[in-house]
């Protein structure tokens, strides 16, 4: 068989070439991580202008924690975003995660349940939330976002009684603590900055050697080769920096893993395609054999899931949970985090890495701010200027993207 | 790859592939099919004309098995079947293409040539290149050449480029009667020119193919045979090299020409 034949090898894979139609995209209106690299250079240097302590060790290792949290739940809420549908209730789901894991580790509680173990009810008990809630919004047909609003409430009423009067669960069990506390040592970052290195080359080569095997040269292997070599230094970078401090934060690794996993679920399995398909056209979903409502019901599971272990990070990372658990901000830092990181709020367009791009900007704005000594109102306002920016983007890009017929 | 596009020729070449006895069809009171015969053979283009309202879509989707037949009896390759549903079509190799092509914007030509028929392996991992080596085999079988990288979001095609897709996707699966509704509707001239020729093409490798359309121009541009229904009953088969327009149009707008020309309800006695 020929490949030069195919019309997919009609694609020149010179470097030029790859730039030229890369910039075509942008001009269309298909702006990628454009908008974020840019953002976060922005927004770095003008906090370093302002405090040369931002770009210390401590603070970067702070920042990875910090973003751990909400880059977990905004995983959720990409696959959400993807079906165009939202869900307003992961910031008490996520709380509710954090009160199952401290009630179950209670010392001398009736059903004590410690370490992984707690962790994996209190997941499963927001997975079934989600999978309850995505069943009334797929089956009945009640809107996700009344369906999920009301569970807001909920679930906030929940909480509250849950934790009841003594107003504070401290979490003592150290496994579970561990999750947003514990540290690498700098052998071990080392060792995960190679690991991390090698299976990403290999997982490169492995797909440019499948297509070649196929036909399909479209890759440049100059451009392979480099994205290789970026992540390598990124991995060694980031590994060296936080061995300055305390380390290579654990929560940070389980973020990668997770972004790593939900990545490959979306982009290379048949479920994350038909969740593309039916947020580009349920109709056409349907009629092609997809079924719908199951694909709807299981997003809205991983939602739940993905809430509940950003819950359990929060709660490690405070080694507590109190009557506020799932509430301030996490519901709209998860959200805008996926919005700001380019998943569209119309549907079908959107990866599982814009989760971490979106929560970098919203915690390095937050850090930033923290740092610098402003008021949490400062932070609230920059924070919506923000997410209005980047769903200005999406909706712009939106436009572009229909004019252009892309 | 080794796949054909080519299914194996009917084997009594003279019984249609798909031949519909009696067909009866009631909504409520409403008699939308009433004793409708039609039939298709390999190789050939049929075309199913008739005025709004005529029952042509509700023929379709009874062979599509979107509605089950309240009478009747269908027949493919000679034996008698019933079709429960799309999945029942699918498996005896009848693919429609809708007007509206139920093709999914965001995703690409690949992606929506095997929406909902991804190929994977054993732990659920889509397999790219086999998919898009063959996207680019079935289209180029198709002579489907316009298309300058089956890796493009299908909102950035034009109304021919989609719907060749469409019906790409229709006959990738080995499948023996495509059935074409209003496959010409929205497009210019020189795309209403492309489809047609595909239609064609189809036709030549063997499949039977069903073609709906309102453009009698077009249709007796490529179909071989003419089923014109009116009010629910088909008034006549039309051989499209022994027959004219105006005979056509007649008959879809007033019934067979034997009797009182314009005046409706007179034409209706069974052809």
């Amino acid at each position: 068989m020929s490949a030069v034949e195919t019309p997919a090898a009609g694609l020149d894979s010179s470097l030029g070439a790859i730039a030229r139609r890369r910039f075509e995209a942008i001009k269309a209106g298909d702006v990628g991580v454009l908008p974020i690299v840019v953002g976060l250079i922005v927004i770095t240097a003008f906090f370093y202008s302002k405090n040369s302590n931002f770009l210390t060790a401590g603070n970067f290792t702070n920042l990875m924690v910090q973003m751990a949290a909400i880059t977990t739940i905004a995983i959720g809420v990409v696959f959400v975003l993807l079906l165009g549908e939202i869900d307003l209730s992961i910031g008490y789901v996520s709380g509710v995660a954090g009160v199952v894991v401290a009630q179950l580790q209670v010392p001398d509680g009736s059903w004590e349940v410690k370490g992984v173990m707690a962790i994996v009810i209190a997941v499963l008990v927001t997975a079934a939330i989600g999978m309850f809630q995505g069943t009334i919004a797929a089956i009945v047909g009640v809107p996700s976002f009344v369906v999920t609003l009301a569970a807001l409430l909920f679930w906030q009423g929940v909480i509250i009684q849950a934790i009841g009067e003594t107003g504070v669960i401290t979490i003592e069990d150290t496994t579970i603590n561990n999750v947003a506390n514990y540290f690498f040592t700098d052998t071990w970052g080392y060792g995960l900055a190679v690991a991390a290195s090698v299976l990403f080359a290999l997982s490169q080569l492995a797909g440019v050697w499948s297509r070649r095997r196929h036909g399909i040269f479209s890759d440049n292997l100059v451009l392979v080769v480099a994205k290789i070599v970026a992540l390598t230094a990124v991995s060694f970078g980031a590994v060296y920096w936080a061995n300055e401090e305390r380390g290579f934060p654990f929560a940070f690794l389980f973020v990668i893993i997770l972004l790593v996993f939900w990545t490959w679920v979306a982009e290379r399995t048949t479920f994350g395609r038909h969740v593309y398909a039916v947020g580009g056209n349920a109709e056409a979903a349907r009629r092609a054999g997809i079924n719908v409502n199951r694909i709807r019901i299981q997003v809205f599971m991983i939602s739940g899931l993905m809430a509940g272990l950003g819950g359990v990070v929060f709660a490690a990372r405070l080694n507590s949970v109190d009557l506020n658990a799932g509430g301030g901000t996490i519901l709209l830092d998860g959200i805008a985090a996926a919005v700001i990181g380019g998943t569209s709020l119309f549907g079908g367009r959107g990866r599982v890495i814009s989760a971490l791009m979106g929560a970098l900007i919203i915690s390095t704005v937050a850090n930033g701010i923290d740092l610098l000594g402003y008021s949490s109102a400062i932070k609230f306002m920059v924070t919506g200027l923000i997410l209005l920016a980047a769903a200005t983007v999406d909706a712009v890009s939106r436009r572009r993207l229909q004019r252009s017929g892309r | 790859m080794t796949e054909t596009l080519i299914p194996p020729a009917p084997s009594t070449t003279g019984t249609p592939l798909l031949e519909a006895r009696g067909i009866t069809k009631l909504f409520g009171s409403v008699q939308a099919l009433d004793e409708v015969d039609f039939s298709v053979s390999a190789g050939e283009v049929m075309a199913l004309v008739g005025d709004n309202g005529a029952g042509k879509s509700t023929l379709i989707k009874c062979l599509a098995g979107i509605y089950p037949i309240d009478g009747g009896e269908v027949l493919f390759d000679g034996a008698s079947v019933s079709i429960g549903g799309p999945k029942d079509a699918a498996k005896l190799g009848i693919e429609v293409v809708y007007q509206d092509l139920a093709l999914c914007d965001n995703l690409d030509v690949v992606q929506n040539m095997y929406l909902g028929r991804e190929a994977k392996d054993m732990i659920g991992r889509l397999k790219e290149p086999v998919m898009e080596a063959r996207t680019a085999e079935t289209l180029r079988s198709l002579s489907v050449t316009t298309i300058r990288s089956i890796r493009q979001p299908v909102a950035s095609l034009s109304g021919g480029q989609r719907q060749s897709v469409a019906i790409g996707r229709a006959v990738m699966w080995n499948s023996r009667l495509v059935i074409l509704d209003e496959p010409t509707a929205a497009l210019g001239v020189a795309q209403t020119r492309q489809v047609l020729e595909l239609v064609r093409r189809l036709a030549e490798q063997g499949l039977a193919v069903v073609l709906i359309s309102h453009n009698l121009h077009d249709i007796f541009e490529v179909a071989d045979r003419i089923t014109v229904l009116r009010l629910g009953r088909n008034i006549a088969v039309y051989d499209r090299a022994t027959t004219t327009q105006q005979e056509v149009v007649h008959a879809i707008t007033a019934g067979l020409p034997t009797k009182v020309a314009g005046i409706a309800g007179t034409g209706e006695t069974p052809a």
